[in-house]
């Protein structure tokens, strides 16, 4: 009979894009900023770089090597590697079911934000009327209109995670084109993947090049770059700072998903995988730092612009109040002329005293963002204060949207690598109606983050469903390909692809220093959930305009449990089932 | 009287930055005049005068109070509901009068009612997922239909060879049912995955 040849990249140029537009994904442009401000900002280079070197780089070789050298999905990967270990590959593919299945949700709400960018003004510029239209919203008042505009107009959030409200339909809706979208790019396999991979890995660096145009043009970007890059290096000597760093490099990379393997079995098994680990990495981290460039501008010109608007409030307020001439009252003299106030009508001043707020740049700088925050909210407020603001909203989603879709388009490949290469499926269905199928189911279990108190849900996911199960993964793939698979043959066949072996740095890494670094963040992290006891949530309190911390209900708790479960039980049950399996051929062939 | 009184505050240098006219006796008049001409075309009675309105207070700022008397009646005000309503009607026309608007010319008792921001009938948005949800849409019927198309190619390609070989016509080599042209992929090496499974079976 006829062998399917298996779909190849067209070139090596298209694996490369693929890894790059996997791995540069929304934790570069969000969490990394975050990160360089909390520990340290120039100095978190530091250990940035050393986890790099001791963990990004040679985990990195590792997977493509093992996806190049067995030409198969994460499932028949590792079941070639050693037959115990056909759990990894499903616990791979699980965690990755579990990503698809929330991540794409991001993408929904890009898409939201990128259709109402045809505005002027941009709907989150102002707050709404009230309904007797005497002033502006309550909510509205109480926080500010960006926000505003991402918890009740975007999400409608609801006060806690018991009130689960109703599906939201426009955000449904987004969420259903978001998964057309993916299927669009996935439905032909390699064929078409290899096409979108060109833009969704260049597009992103022309947008980050025009908003670092434009954000260091910006009045009061100065502010924000030096703020970030004033090395605090006594943040050093804290331990969070290397396993944040570690922690940063080990997740920006994607690993133990799948997803990597998958895109190097589609090479062909001459290709030089260890030049391209290199250069993913070194690139993945680049662009880390260029975005953090970008949003300290931004951050920058905020705080800037919020620092002189609140001035400014105060210079109004004492205007008004001492009836003083319109001009008398600067930025520069506010001081002396507050003293001056203080000493002429000391009654009137004392009353006015809790009204005047004392406006900092250190503190407006200090509200440090991460995540879904930094990318919705401080953005959308920056852009809201530019020239043309429909213009770089616009250029902004769809940077988002890029680097959301490519990533996208690493996690499907990881499920659906290991369904087409399984005969049984593959025979039976063509891989348009395997990825449909896949895309459709996601796309309904997808409809809960969709919910009011879908963004809590989004939440628990985001922050535990991939974790532990991940290091966890990355560990049992480096030790069973240093130790059971044996480092020597790996070696050979390395020679075999490459045309040369490994030298002792990639070994060094690959049998010691990433198996323990990998093993004290596991430690760490257990440790960590172990003694905060009951874990905590924050749900949006729409009466004071602000975020509270609650505590996670009963039920929440087990869904947590079932999802770091779901997917590091299989290591050990598959290991079982191999064993029990080889057991009983071992009687049957020896009572025969 | 202070209840029938209005504090108004001007923001001139806010509101004309470098075209900012000054204060002064003139520009009282004008206000003054504003205020009969509201008053008048509030209570359609032609009674209010110029002198009716009084302004006292004036500051730097540009603020001060004023008060509206009804000369009919003698020295008493105009109360100060009448005075805020009558305003309310014209506020538009002494705000152009002072090239000014609701936020920069400020009677402290009166609120303006805000302006609703314009709402087209159908939202922007929905215009621009609709036209993205058409066109993908339209993408992945594409795709589809052409594979579908490109596998029934296929099938009477292979349908057709193997006409070809029961009649002994094909001169493509062929080794094991495959042509060689297939096999011959850029990767002409030894496929490493069979040379270590003799490895794998002897270590059991």
């Amino acid at each position: 009979a006829m062998e399917k040849s298996r779909p190849l990249w067209d070139n090596p140029l298209q694996f490369v894009f693929a890894c790059i537009s996997y791995a540069v994904g929304l934790g570069n442009v969000w969490r990394f900023p975050y990160l360089c401000q909390m520990y340290g900002g120039g100095g978190f280079l530091i250990p940035y770089f050393i986890m790099l070197i001791a963990e990004g780089m040679p985990l990195l070789y590792l997977e493509l090597a093992v996806g190049q050298r067995m030409r198969q999905g994460s499932i028949g990967a590792w079941k070639i590697i050693s037959p115990y270990l056909c759990g990894v590959g499903v616990a791979s593919v699980i965690v990755s079911f579990f990503l698809s299945m929330y991540y794409n949700v991001i993408n929904a709400w890009a898409f939201w934000y990128l259709f109402h960018s045809f505005q002027d003004p941009l709907p989150w510029a102002t707050c709404p009327l009230n309904s007797n239209r005497t002033g502006y919203e309550e909510e509205c008042e109480k926080t500010s209109s960006t926000q505003y505009f991402w918890y009740r107009q975007t999400l409608n959030i609801s006060p806690s995670l018991e009130a689960s409200g109703s599906v939201q339909w426009e955000q449904a809706l987004c969420l259903t084109l978001a998964w057309l979208v993916v299927y669009l790019c996935i439905l032909r396999g390699t064929e078409s993947t290899g096409k979108v991979v060109y833009v969704t890995a260049s597009l992103p660096y022309c947008v980050l090049i025009i908003y670092l145009i434009r954000g260091l043009t910006l009045h009061g970007a100065v502010n924000g770059l030096v703020y970030m890059f004033t090395p605090k290096l006594e943040q050093l000597s804290n331990p969070k700072t290397w396993i944040s760093a570690a922690t940063q490099i080990f997740f920006s990379l994607g690993l133990g998903f799948g997803s990597l393997i998958a895109f190097a079995s589609y090479n062909e098994p001459s290709n030089n995988c260890e030049r391209h680990a290199i250069i993913v990495s070194l690139i993945n981290s680049t662009t880390s730092i260029f975005a953090s460039i970008v949003t300290f501008s931004i951050y920058g010109f905020k705080a800037t612009f919020n620092y002189e608007s609140c001035i400014n409030k105060v210079i109004l307020l004492l205007m008004n109040a001492f009836d003083l001439e319109e001009g008398s009252l600067t930025a520069d003299n506010l001081n002396e002329m507050k003293d001056y106030l203080m000493a002429t009508h000391p009654q009137e001043y004392t009353q006015l005293l809790p009204q005047l707020k004392n406006c900092s740049l250190e503190a407006e700088l200090d509200t440090a963002v991460q995540g879904t925050g930094l990318a919705f909210i401080v953005y959308s407020e920056a852009i809201k204060n530019m020239e043309v603001p429909q213009l770089y909203s616009v250029l902004y989603f769809v940077m988002l949207l890029m680097l959301g879709i490519g990533s996208m388009l690493g996690n499907t490949a990881a499920i659906l690598t290991p369904l087409t290469d399984s005969r049984v499926i593959a025979a039976h269905f063509p891989k348009e109606v395997i990825s449909g199928v896949v895309c459709f189911i996601n796309c309904v279990i997808g409809l809960i983050f969709t919910m009011e108190a879908g963004n809590y849900w989004f939440d628990i996911f985001n922050d535990y469903a991939a974790t532990l199960s991940l290091l966890l993964i990355v560990l049992v793939e480096t030790i069973a390909v240093c130790y059971i698979y044996g480092i020597r043959r790996f070696e050979k066949d390395l020679h075999t692809m490459i045309g040369r072996k490994p030298n002792w740095y990639w070994k060094i890494m690959w049998a010691c220093a990433s198996p323990l670094l990998i093993i004290s963040l596991f430690i760490f992290y257990l440790t960590d959930y172990i003694l905060t006891g009951t874990l905590q949530y924050q749900a949006w309190d729409a009466t004071q305009g602000q975020l509270v911390t609650k505590d996670y209900p009963g039920y929440a708790l087990a869904v947590i449990g079932l999802l770091v479960a779901a997917s590091t039980m299989c290591i050990p049950l598959g290991a079982l089932s191999t064993f029990v399996r080889k057991r009983l051929k071992r009687e049957s062939v020896s009572t025969v | 009287d202070a209840q029938n009184a209005f504090k108004v505050r001007l923001s001139i240098k806010t509101a004309l930055g470098d075209n900012a006219y000054a204060w002064d006796a003139n520009e009282e008049y004008l206000f003054k005049a504003m205020v009969a001409f509201a008053l008048r075309r509030y209570s359609s009675k032609s009674t209010t005068q110029i002198s009716n309105v009084l302004l006292c207070n004036v500051t730097d700022r540009v603020s001060f109070w004023f008060v509206v008397t009804d000369s009919s009646k003698n020295v008493t005000t105009v109360p100060g509901s009448e005075v805020e309503a009558a305003i309310r009607m014209n506020r538009n026309r002494i705000n152009s009068a002072f090239l000014l608007s609701d936020k920069t010319l400020q009677f402290l008792k009166i609120t303006s009612t805000l302006s609703p921001p314009v709402e087209p009938s159908t939202p922007v948005w929905l215009i621009v997922f609709g036209v993205v949800l058409c066109l993908i849409v339209a993408g992945i019927f594409f795709l589809v239909v052409a594979g579908i198309q490109q596998r029934k190619k296929k099938n009477k390609q292979s349908t057709e060879r193997e006409n070809l070989e029961e009649k002994g016509e094909v001169t493509v080599t062929v080794e094991n049912g495959i042509p060689c042209e297939t096999l011959d992929l850029k990767a002409g090496h030894i496929n490493g995955v069979f040379a270590t499974d003799d490895e794998r079976f002897t270590s059991l």
